[in-house]
């Protein structure tokens, strides 16, 4: 048995009265891809928030290599500001709405955190940036301005900036819920090509069949709690009423993207 | 008759241009105080203690809620009788910069508001501090969406430098004072100011726009 790379225990957040986050555990072992699913306002988006600290919890304990943080106010291992940023320059994070900076061309978004954090050379931030653009077939936008590109094109460009600073954890918080239908999946195979890759991944979705397909395990998030936890099997074979009716409206209201309709073998990029 | 006089008025173009100086010295001194003071009252109005707030918020009602040659007054008149006593030069740039300072933060202020929360999260998750995240992705981008009013706010402090001639700082205004007094021809020396005061401005304003066609086509 191999330490987890990332351990959660009993995580709690309230914003005022609401309680969103009662208690939540979580261990992730390097490699997996962890599909958090469940209502709006079940608690998925603050949890995967506060794995790096965007939203502080109110108590609770984290493991992330070697550092260990301990959230309520007056612990001592409560997060200095330079470990904060020392676990968010290793955690990567992709968000729904791209949140490119618009200043900057996609190559100066992709080098700007590398150079300044890592310290790295600009000649060699731009040449690894061109590689990772180049990846996702975009090194001949590398000087536009994000304006100027799709939302799909907009959102593989964030997830290239978050690799530029190699994490070795990513966190993606609904990335293809703001694309238009036909934008969806060039960015789902972006993400499961990092998945074969062995990146551990943890990812609130809504594609069901993404999740089904991609993930090696995937949490049901309700009312501030893991209510049902397991393989993607879980998917097709519900055990809580709540996960079942969860299914059931979501699968009503969307196609489905299913990364293994692309190639015979399953997951490809 | 007056027609003849604008001959005379021209011998006074090397004074005018040196008044001339002085303004544009004045103006650009000024400008640099008023947002050293804009940026900090803007951010201080978002800081999380309660009393740099109110500091903030009391400054910016202060000045808007008073007038500017009162102000001018205050920093030059009154500042001596508590032993602070300052060159009518130091006393203008001061008085004038702490004037425009307090609508700066309202310019500024309206451009923080502008940019989205994803913006600065996307940074901050990268692993820059808030500071950085200022510096380098927020308070570009509020520069560029606030460059035309910034700019309106540079020619009224250009303009407002004419009420530095009450204080005996040897501007445009004052300098043709000095000389109607002698010659008794005021409407001559007005015009004359007043279309000076007007290349001034159209310098400012075609830099500005310069300026933004710049970054038109970026955002």
């Amino acid at each position: 048995m191999s330490a987890p790379l990332l351990s959660l225990k009993e995580i709690r957040k309230s914003f005022g009265e609401n309680e969103v986050l009662k208690g939540v555990s979580l261990d992730v072992k390097a490699g997996e891809v962890v599909s958090i699913i469940g209502a709006s306002g079940s608690g998925k988006s603050t949890f995967l928030r506060s794995i790096n600290a965007l939203e502080m919890p109110q108590s609770g304990f984290m493991e992330f290599e070697d550092m260990s943080f301990d959230f309520r106010q007056e612990s001592r291992f409560f997060p200095s500001q330079a470990q904060l940023q020392t676990l968010r320059a290793r955690v990567g994070m992709v968000f729904q709405s791209y949140n490119l900076w618009p200043h900057m061309t996609v190559l100066e978004n992709v080098i700007h955190a590398p150079i300044k954090l890592l310290k790295m050379p600009r000649r060699q931030a731009i040449e690894e940036a061109e590689a990772l653009l180049s990846r996702i077939g975009l090194l001949e936008k590398r000087d536009s301005y994000p304006s100027r590109l799709s939302g799909g094109q907009q959102q593989r460009v964030a997830i290239v900036r978050a690799l530029a600073m190699k994490p070795r954890l990513m966190l993606f918080d609904e990335v293809t819920s703001a694309l238009d239908p036909e934008l969806v999946h060039e960015v789902l195979v972006l993400m499961a090509s990092l998945a074969s890759e062995g990146m551990t991944m943890l990812l609130v979705t809504h594609e069901i069949a993404f999740a089904r397909d991609v993930s090696s395990r995937v949490l049901f998030f309700d009312k501030g709690v893991i209510s049902e936890a397991g393989s993607p099997d879980i998917l097709r074979h519900p055990e809580s009423e709540r996960l079942k009716q969860f299914l059931h409206r979501i699968l009503h209201d969307q196609v489905g993207h299913s990364i293994s309709n692309d190639s015979d073998r399953g997951v490809q990029a | 008759m007056t027609g003849n006089f604008w001959n005379e008025v021209l011998l006074y173009g090397p004074g005018f241009l040196e008044a001339s100086y002085t303004v544009f010295g004045i103006t650009i001194l000024t400008i640099a105080v008023s947002w050293g003071f804009g940026l900090v009252a803007a951010l201080a109005q978002r800081s999380k203690f309660r009393a740099v707030r109110m500091a903030a918020a009391f400054y910016i009602w202060f000045v808007r809620g008073t007038p500017t040659l009162i102000q001018v007054f205050i920093i030059y008149f009154g500042l001596p009788q508590i032993g602070i006593r300052l060159s009518p030069f130091a006393a203008g740039v001061i008085a004038l910069g702490v004037n425009s300072g307090a609508y700066v933060a309202e310019i500024i202020r309206g451009g923080l508001s502008a940019i989205p929360r994803g913006q600065t999260e996307s940074a901050l998750a990268l692993g820059f501090s808030p500071a950085e995240t200022m510096r380098g992705i927020v308070l570009p981008q509020v520069f560029r969406i606030i460059l035309p009013s910034i700019t309106n706010e540079a020619i009224s402090t250009l303009k407002n430098t004419s009420l530095l001639s009450t204080i005996t700082v040897v501007e445009l205004t004052l300098y043709a004072q000095t000389l109607i007094a002698s010659t008794f021809r005021p409407f001559e020396f007005y015009i004359a100011v007043a279309v000076i005061y007007l290349v001034l401005t159209t310098i400012l304003t075609t830099l500005a726009s310069w300026l933004e066609r710049r970054y038109a086509n970026l955002g």
